[in-house]
């Protein structure tokens, strides 16, 4: 008997847990406001299934002794069907409505005029390359790899294109402007995590895997390794640092004018 | 005593399998215990972290690697030595035969061989523990490269991660001797009149699961043996070319870390499966024998588990949605996940369909019922999130992942376990437990739970990493602490609750009172036969079978239950 009442009272603490408030960042990006769209259709089908299994379970507690004999029944085919039916309809169609939100990250093309950029991970930490005004990345050379000289990538110094490539700790990106991040890794699996973004892909040695999106609030949001990667995992951060169009130009006219210092 | 030490009785080995397990959880649950500890008080000088670890835990400070190899020890011995065994190995071997009304399992000594290899397996595995650089930190999913090359990727991944490795492959053979010997005892040891339509749920679901096994374990074994060749003999299964680790470039080309994914998914999805069929079985048979009802739709129910056992071998890739695989591959096996949900919906409209209508008598066998349906509901329902590949862009790795596995895998099945135990202690002992005690464990056990994971889903939302030794690094994780604080007083207060469960346990075993043989008034074989069983189970006694399994309250009856042995069973 207490049972019932106290799987009711889980149940409604749990759904007021949810709905308290929005658990998530503010979304930054077209991208995370469809997330968002996406997650409350989802929730407020799930939490309307988990909310009536526990109601029901709770009234079938609480009547435990209504009865002096059980009612016989083996069962009866035609709920089969309807719950069967009901179910696939309901998880099929979350599926399928959500779809849209994964294909536009993944298989949508980038707009013309995106900023190119690479991302390398390496335990603990992370750094970015910018191809600059020519439009090229220096080509690699492992045996160059020289983290606190400031080459982590490895970029041949010979190789000309790299001349202009600059290198940095934190990702630097234009507000409003499409960005193709391509995503490389040296040692073990990392993930590249945006909460604000709604956005999360591994890193993995060996594949270059690019990753597309458009933010479009400026400000600092931080970058959070999700893929376990050893004793430094909890440590590996970064930040995005969205800039108005303006101060981003200015930023990279900037850059470029102290790699000519050099 | 050497005979009955290494016995090929299945109860023996049955029982050996139940209090290996029980070992394996109490340790899985210390380190739980630690971990949340250590989250909420990172900084905090501990004693007894200082005792056990003097290097890890130098000063009673526990190091991040030492947290990590606490984490992967957990995973794997709650994984592999709790939830895979004590169902099917444990349960299994004791109730399995006696309920088709054999009078031992296919192969006696097979049975034994599995168990003394399962133990030694587990006996490597805390071996590691002690190995130079202590236990591996790469999780119980050990992903390549991290795995795979070695010290230089962090402590434990050289001797300890090796260790694991050799574990695992022994769990695997065991696991695969294991599942030969239940499908050939199901399909040849059956008493005349035991036909497939009148198999107890629990056969149906145990004979499913040692399906699921067979082909399951020769896949993770496989996956073992080439991760150790990548390991030792220089082969590049999971390495690509390029890798540069510690500053040191290494000699290997050609590889996919994603490999290592697809194999060890193949064999870990279908692993959910192997925890919770059994449970899923036994919950189904308790709410009928305490509804006093027969199981709501026994057809249905046989039809989902068969149906989750062949499409959770085509759903593994929903592990992967992150990983780098491609996007169209992911929404096939989004359709495929949301499809696998299916059946478990229909297995939990029939336990509610079971219960309606019923007079229930609420033992604690029962309420551990009732709690697997709650949280079984809880904890499947946010798959419906993790199934679709747009939602997992943000989940993924999210505590919110681990509040989900842990109530559906984890508290769903130890609740199964829990209801296992004060069902059929009475039959397995031939004393019954104490009542009260076990409503008490059952009450603190069920409201902590839920203020375990539940939290854990929010923390998730809020974009926690799992796997973390501690937040201090990030400004977001730093607002979640109070969420932290109090998941983590809630497993501090669950685990004082299993003392309750120990203390019962033992008490009971030379305390409690005596078992008739049918204390539940329930009808499968076991219960035909004395508390506890005779060597042989039933005397030589030919063994008929004359009506299903749960034939409860049938009109015009004067007993409200018919047992399925027929004349003559003793």
């Amino acid at each position: 008997m207490l049972l019932g009442i106290l799987i009711w009272a889980v149940a409604a603490i749990t759904a007021a847990l949810f709905l308290a408030r929005s658990w998530f960042p503010a979304a930054i990006s077209e991208h995370a406001r469809a997330f968002d769209t996406q997650f409350h259709l989802t929730l407020a089908m799930t939490g309307a299934m988990f909310l009536l299994a526990q109601l029901l379970l709770g009234i079938a507690i609480l009547r435990a002794r209504r009865r002096t004999k059980a009612e016989y029944s083996e069962g009866n085919t035609r709920w089969e069907i309807a719950w069967t039916l009901a179910t696939a309809a309901l998880f099929l169609g979350a599926m399928a409505w959500s779809t849209p939100v994964f294909t536009a990250v993944h298989l949508g093309r980038p707009r013309p005029g995106a900023l190119r950029v690479e991302a390398l991970a390496k335990q603990f930490s992370w750094n970015f390359r910018y191809p600059g005004p020519d439009g090229r990345y220096a080509r690699l050379d492992l045996k160059q790899i020289n983290d606190a000289g400031g080459n982590p990538f490895g970029a041949d110094e010979r190789d000309s294109a790299g001349k202009d490539d600059i290198v940095t700790a934190a990702l630097r990106i234009p507000a409003g402007r499409d960005v193709e991040l391509i995503l490389r890794g040296r040692d073990v699996i990392h993930n590249f995590f945006v909460r604000e973004l709604r956005l999360k892909q591994d890193v993995v040695p060996g594949m270059l895997i690019p990753l597309r999106f458009r933010a479009d609030v400026p400000g600092t949001y931080e970058v959070a390794c999700s893929e376990l990667c050893g004793l430094g995992h909890h440590l590996m951060r970064t930040v995005v640092i969205v800039m108005p169009p303006g101060e981003f130009a200015a930023w990279e006219r900037d850059a470029q004018a102290q790699l000519r210092q050099e | 005593m050497l005979g009955r030490i290494f016995s090929t009785d299945h109860k023996v080995i049955g029982k050996q399998y139940y209090f290996l397990g029980l070992a394996s959880v109490l340790i899985g649950l210390a380190l739980s215990v630690f971990m949340r500890l250590h989250l909420i008080y990172p900084d905090q000088k501990v004693k007894l972290f200082e005792w056990l670890w003097p290097v890890g835990a130098a000063g009673g400070i526990m190091t991040p690697e030492l947290y990590l190899s606490i984490m992967t020890m957990h995973g794997t011995l709650m994984v592999f030595f709790v939830l895979t065994t004590v169902p099917q190995g444990g349960f299994g071997n004791y109730f399995l035969p006696i309920q088709i009304g054999a009078s031992d399992m296919a192969f006696p000594r097979l049975n034994a061989l599995s168990f003394w290899i399962t133990l030694t397996a587990l006996l490597v595995l805390l071996g590691a523990f002690f190995a130079p650089g202590g236990a591996p930190l790469g999780g119980w999913t050990a992903y390549p490269p991290l795995s795979a090359v070695g010290q230089i990727a962090g402590p434990g991944q050289g001797d300890g991660m090796d260790m694991w490795i050799l574990s695992v492959a022994l769990f695997s053979i065991a696991s695969l001797l294991t599942s030969i010997n239940f499908i050939a005892t199901v399909i040849e040891l059956r008493v005349p009149g035991m036909t497939l339509d009148r198999m107890p749920l629990t056969v149906w679901a145990w004979f499913t699961t040692a399906i699921i096994s067979l082909l399951a374990f020769a896949v993770l074994l496989a996956a073992g043996l080439l991760l150790l060749l990548d390991r030792w003999g220089g082969t590049s299964f999971f390495l690509p070319a390029g890798l540069v680790v510690s500053d040191r470039a290494l000699n290997h080309s050609g590889g996919s870390p994603l490999l290592w994914q697809h194999l060890f998914w193949f064999f870990g999805h279908p692993e959910v499966y192997i925890a919770i069929l059994p449970g899923m079985g036994l919950v189904s048979t308790i709410l009928s024998v305490n509804a006093r009802r027969p199981v709501f739709g026994y057809k249905a129910m046989v039809g989902a588990m068969l149906t989750i056992a062949f499409l959770g071998f085509a759903v593994w890739g929903h592990h992967m949605f992150i990983s780098g695989m491609s996007p169209y591959s992911a929404i096939a096996f989004s359709v495929l996940t949301l499809t696998v949900g299916v059946p478990s919906a229909i297995k939990t409209f029939n336990w509610l369909g079971t219960l309606w209508g019923g007079r229930l008598r609420l033992n604690v066998a029962m309420l551990f019922a009732l709690g697997f349906v709650s949280v079984f509901v809880a904890g499947g329902i946010t798959g419906v999130f993790l199934g679709q590949p747009a939602m997992d862009l943000y989940l993924h790795d999210t505590y919110f992942v681990v509040g989900h596995f842990h109530l559906i895998m984890g508290v769903a099945a130890v609740f199964a376990m829990f209801a296992g135990t004060y069902y059929w202690f009475p039959k397995m002992f031939g004393r019954m437990m104490n009542e009260t005690l076990g409503k008490i464990h059952f009450y603190i056990t069920f409201l902590g739970v839920y203020g375990i994971f539940v939290p854990m889903h929010v923390a998730g939302l809020a974009g926690n990493p799992r796997r973390y030794p501690d937040f201090k690094e990030f400004e977001f994780l730093s607002d979640l602490t109070w969420i932290h604080t109090f998941i983590s007083h809630s497993s501090f207060t669950v685990a004082a609750a299993q003392l309750l469960f120990l203390f019962n346990l033992f008490w009971s075993l030379w305390r409690g009172a005596r078992a008739s043989v049918n204390p539940w008034e329930a009808t499968t074989l076991e219960w035909s036969v004395p508390s506890p069983p005779p060597h042989d189970n039933f005397g030589g006694a030919a063994v008929t079978v004359v009506r299903g399994a749960y034939e409860f309250s049938v009109p015009g009856r004067e007993s409200d239950f018919a047992m399925q042995a027929g004349e003559g069973t003793p």
